[in-house]
């Protein structure tokens, strides 16, 4: 961990304007991920604004019949939320399928989202990682990718985006609002708000220096059924494989978005229409583009068979 | 005292205390935070600094050069031990590669430098200052493209790499029924709870190492030779052990750079491997690749059985001696076993957890599973039908001690209800299930080794025992304890123990699942020695007298304890040692594991649903602490069949999934049910206790057991260990 200065910001325009002024500075809320990466001086900020005290941590309806969640949540207490598990129960499972109820205890709606990937060539140091050094090389690509994404992957890098509750998000079309240094605010769909590596794996999101995030809105509630299927090399307490979340209307239709496949929380609207011909057309849909590994291409059967599984449950239902 | 005829009936077979179930004595030390770590001797060393590793970059080859300038200048340092100024320093007999690298470069994450600061963070943070240019070798990564090249080793804890008996080619040849199959295993990580730690402080030129480690006149010898001083300067202190599983038999970097550091710096340090670390800088177990033919009639019985096994190492290390228990468990008059060793720049293969047979039994018991499918017979059957009650390679001449194999297959099927199993795959569906079970027989080697203890009884009447046997968490301090009571005639709370310091009697220590059964009758031993001095003093013939209730009896007349120890205390110390019982006879622990599972219908996830499991061990010291010793070794055998799996990048030449979120192992929600059940059995050829060990036995066969409940539930047989989804998806597809 390299030495940092701390500062505890106590309003939200004011972290903003700090993180924009000081070159190498971070927001810090859970620290769940940011801690670890810096003991290993993957992340190695010269300074820290501690957000935790932004009153960011309210659950409140919006005037249009949605959800605006402060980026402060932590992931504990939307997953327990009343108006979640009523109206979003994708993302209150999706959350408690995620990492530990310690974890799940500091970290936070806005960090959650900015998690970093869980590729181990990005977590030694030693080894060629483009997302942690621009230009090292891919120590993945050619090496173990058994976890690793395979869609939105570029020839730069095949990290997977490690989150749940951002695949959730992305499969309730939430919006990112935030803040930026100049103290205007921005809604970013989430569809938009986390980038695909291309040529430039470093960069994860769309958010500019100093723009804080201060809230997800959900829109309007989606009826339906709502799973989130977490398929992991145990029980509990590992990144995903697969997941997908989903949300079975009555007619037939439903609305799908994927984890541990891709560069990004992964969703495909065509694979929505494709929802009444069943999970083979679904997977066929979303897997478009799909580039594999000898190690993980075995992701694609199981993206077909985790949709397969729903379905059978869903008939099993009704 | 020397034990070279079987046992008669003694004060253990009162059984007051040894063989009751105990909580373990230490626990409230432990759950309190009060038991002192290696880590955490503040206690002892209150003015150490921090040490941090740094490791090697490359897996093979040179340090062209070091700078240390940046690093030196960092805040907080206080110096740097590399290789140009720790001076000249041997190797440990046990070591296969120097455990401080340079020039030369052995593995990845070989210790090249030891950066020590005022805090554990400055530490951290020099040590990424450390500028190193290294001059890369091609190294050789690849156990399967290298197996070809395998050599025959040399005997290993002198066993031979190699058996024969009787014609196995022409008795295969003719079988009936065969079975040829490959097998794999990957290598695996012990990842117990607490990291390799060590406090070091020098005292003029004695030195004491603070330490976690299993074996503490190994560690003694080790560090001695390594810093090229006497045994008599050294003296290694390890009460509390957060868990070894063999990670920790031998001297590690931790200890030996922490005596360096505190030699350069002039005051105690304290270092311990990082868990980043932990997989390639220190041992793991070595993957392997097995081979298992068997021919038997068709009724199943085994005429011809062979085994060979190929697995990797550094140069000058051994190999993982997989075949170990075929030379053992099934009958058959024409038999081989081979091992062979291949060259690699991986880093170091030795001991976890049941050496050999743990990853033995993941291929031979899934092969007995092939030969019943094969011949129509039940899987238990089968087994029972082979079962042999000598040493099969020597013949009759050397019958086993004991040998409960038989009654454990059957009180165990009968417990788990096996009867309920459907022969054919595939049959069973439980809502996205399909639900089969499997069973495989355990077995693990009994091993004895000499040991030693000192004993005594104080003033007030308290029984104080010192050995510096090891507690890893197996329950060490308990099962002393009540062996001290049993042997003195006092309860349990009136026994104090202590443990791991070189200054008491050397004990067998901790491995090998050899030290309750040694430790104890080392404390026996004590004991009887005691005994004798106490009869002596109270006038009364030491065979005659009676303990108990703190009292030495004799003829309606008694005294106390306390009052015949007097103020000064009454002591006594000897060990046990062993004839040749061990080679008269064959002495081995046996179980049967029965698995039932689920495999998910689309997705193929596997969920252990419930496991259960007879064993025969000889006496149960601490049925408590023998039972959790069998369940940890059961959910590690889960591990070893659904998800642990070092994975070996052969480019870079080290193990990928260096930490505890990329090396999965079971969480409790992969853990459902477990039952055990002890066979009674006295074993009156392992020691005076009676007893034999119990730690590795549930490990060896549990993951074969996971496997074979597998193919019953879906008809996919994997021979590729771990059997992860993938696998499973491909076999499906093919």
């Amino acid at each position: 961990m390299k030495a940092f200065t701390y500062e505890r910001a106590s309003t939200v325009e004011a972290a903003a304007k700090a993180a924009a002024s000081v070159q190498g500075a971070r927001f810090i809320a859970g620290g769940t991920n940011l801690l670890d990466l810096m003991k290993l001086q993957i992340e190695t900020p010269t300074h820290l604004i501690d957000v935790n005290h932004l009153g960011l941590d309210r659950i409140e309806k919006t005037a249009n019949g949605g959800l605006k969640i402060g980026a402060l949540v932590r992931n504990t207490d939307l997953a327990a939320d009343k108006s979640v598990r009523q109206d979003y129960a994708v993302l209150s499972r999706a959350l408690l399928a995620g990492a530990s109820g310690q974890l799940r205890n500091k970290a936070t709606t806005g960090g959650n989202l900015l998690q970093r990937t869980r590729c181990p060539y990005f977590y030694d140091t030693r080894m060629p990682c483009n997302k942690r050094k621009a230009g090292s090389g891919c120590g993945a690509m050619q090496g173990m990718s058994r976890s690793l994404a395979i869609l939105g992957v570029s020839d730069a890098c095949i990290a997977q985006h490690p989150s749940d509750m951002a695949v959730a998000m992305r499969l309730l079309d939430a919006q990112v609002d935030t803040m930026g240094a100049d103290g205007a605010a921005r809604a970013i769909p989430i569809a938009d708000f986390h980038l695909l590596p291309g040529d430039t794996p470093h960069r994860e999101s769309a958010l500019k220096p100093g723009e804080i995030i201060t809230s997800v809105t959900l829109p309007k509630p989606v009826g339906g059924a709502h799973v989130y299927r977490k398929v992991r090399d145990r029980a509990s307490y590992a990144f995903a494989l697969v997941s997908v979340a989903a949300v079975f209307g009555k007619d037939g239709g439903a609305r799908f978005a994927f984890g541990g496949i891709g560069a990004k929380p992964w969703r495909v609207e065509a694979a929505d229409d494709a929802a009444k011909s069943g999970a083979k057309a679904v997977a066929e849909a979303a897997l478009a583009g799909a580039r594999t590994t000898h190690h993980n291409d075995f992701k694609k059967t199981l993206v077909e068979r985790t949709l397969a599984s729903l379905y059978r449950q869903q008939e099993a239902r009704a | 005292m020397k034990f070279d005829t079987p046992a008669g009936i003694n004060p253990i077979d009162k059984g007051r205390v040894v063989g009751i179930p105990h909580d373990r004595i230490d626990g409230a030390a432990k759950v309190t935070g009060s038991a002192p770590y290696a880590y955490e001797r503040h206690d002892a060393a209150p003015n150490a600094v921090y040490g941090w590793i740094v490791g090697s970059a490359i897996a093979k080859g040179r340090i062209a050069a070091m700078d240390l300038r940046a690093a030196e200048a960092a805040p907080g340092v206080l110096g740097i031990v590399t290789h140009a100024n720790a001076g000249k320093l041997g190797k440990g007999s046990m070591n296969t590669a120097p455990l401080l690298g340079g020039p030369q470069v052995d593995h990845y994450e070989q210790a090249v430098a030891l950066v020590i600061a005022d805090t554990f963070e400055n530490a951290r943070d020099a040590a990424k200052l450390v500028r190193i240019d290294y001059t890369p070798e091609d190294g050789k990564y690849d156990l399967a493209a290298e197996s070809l090249k395998g050599v025959m080793p040399p005997d290993s804890f002198g066993t031979p790499a190699d058996t024969k008996a009787g014609d196995f080619e022409g008795g295969f040849a003719k079988a009936a029924v065969k079975i040829d199959q490959r097998y794999t295993t990957p290598d695996h990580s012990h990842a117990m709870m607490e990291p390799h730690a060590t406090t070091a402080a020098w005292n003029g030129d004695r030195l004491t190492l603070w330490t976690s480690n299993q074996m503490i006149a190994w560690g003694v010898g080790e560090v001695a030779r390594t810093l090229g001083i006497a045994k008599e300067k050294v003296r290694l202190v390890s009460p509390y052990i957060g868990g070894g599983f063999g990670s920790k038999l031998f001297l590690r970097a931790d200890a030996l750079l922490a005596a360096l550091g505190a030699k350069q710096v002039g005051r105690p340090v304290k270092v311990a491997i990082a868990r980043h670390q932990i997989p390639n800088n220190t041992t793991h177990r070595p993957a392997t690749i097995q081979r298992i033919r068997i021919g038997a009639d068709k009724d199943g019985v085994i005429d011809a059985i062979g085994h060979e096994v190929w697995s990797g190492d550094l140069p000058g290390g051994s190999p993982e001696t997989a075949a170990q228990q075929t030379r053992l468990l099934y009958r058959g008059a024409n038999r081989m076993t081979a091992h062979r060793l291949v060259t690699l720049n991986l880093p170091e293969g030795n001991a976890m957890r049941a050496p050999g047979e743990a990853v033995g039994l993941l291929a031979l018991e899934v092969a007995m599973d092939e030969l019943a499918e094969a011949c129509g017979v039940d899987p238990v059957e089968l087994r029972i039908r082979n079962d042999v009650q000598y040493d099969p390679e020597a013949g009759p001449q050397r019958p086993y001690s004991s040998r409960k194999l038989v009654e454990c297959l059957r009180a165990g099927a009968d417990r788990f209800g096996w009867d309920k199993r459907k022969a054919k795959p595939g049959q069973v569906r439980d809502g996205r299930w399909l639900v089969g079970m499997g069973v495989a027989a355990a077995f693990r080697n009994n091993l004895v080794g000499k040991s030693g203890a000192r004993i005594g009884v104080d003033a007030q009447g308290k029984v104080i025992v010192e050995t510096d046997m090891t507690d890893i968490g197996t329950g060490s301090y308990t099962i002393i304890g009540q062996t001290a009571a049993e042997m003195l005639g006092v309860p349990l709370d009136q026994v104090i123990v202590r443990l791991g310091d070189s200054r008491f009697p050397v004990s067998a220590g901790s491995g090998g699942q050899w030290g309750a059964n040694s430790s104890t009758a080392g404390v026996y031993a004590a004991a009887m020695a005691l005994r004798a001095k106490l009869a002596e003093k109270a006038g009364y013939p030491a065979d005659k007298a009676q303990f108990d209730d703190g009292l030495v009896k004799f003829d309606n007349k008694s005294q106390t304890l306390a009052a015949l120890a007097g103020r000064e205390g009454l002591w006594a110390e000897d060990s046990m040692e062993y004839g040749d019982l061990d080679k008269r006879y064959a002495q081995a622990t046996f179980g049967a594991h029965f698995c039932e599972v689920g495999v998910d219908i689309d997705t193929a996830e596997v969920r252990v649903r419930r496991m259960g499991g007879a064993f025969a061990a000889g006496r149960i010291l601490n049925p408590k602490s023998a039972r959790s010793q069998v369940i940890g070794a059961m959910t590690m055998g889960v591990g070893a069949a659904l998800m642990e799996s070092l994975e070996v990048d052969t480019r870079f030449g080290f193990f990928v999934n260096h930490d505890m979120a990329e090396y999965v192992v079971p969480v409790h929600a992969d853990i459902p049910q477990q039952d055990v059940l002890f066979i009674d059995e006295l074993d009156d050829k392992s020691s005076p206790m009676k007893a034999k060990g119990v730690g590795e036995l549930g490990i060896c066969g549990a993951g074969a057991a996971v496997a074979n409940a597998i193919y019953n539930a879906t008809g996919i047989r994997l021979r590729d260990y771990p059997l992860t989804i993938d696998k499973l998806l491909k076999a499906q597809a093919a």
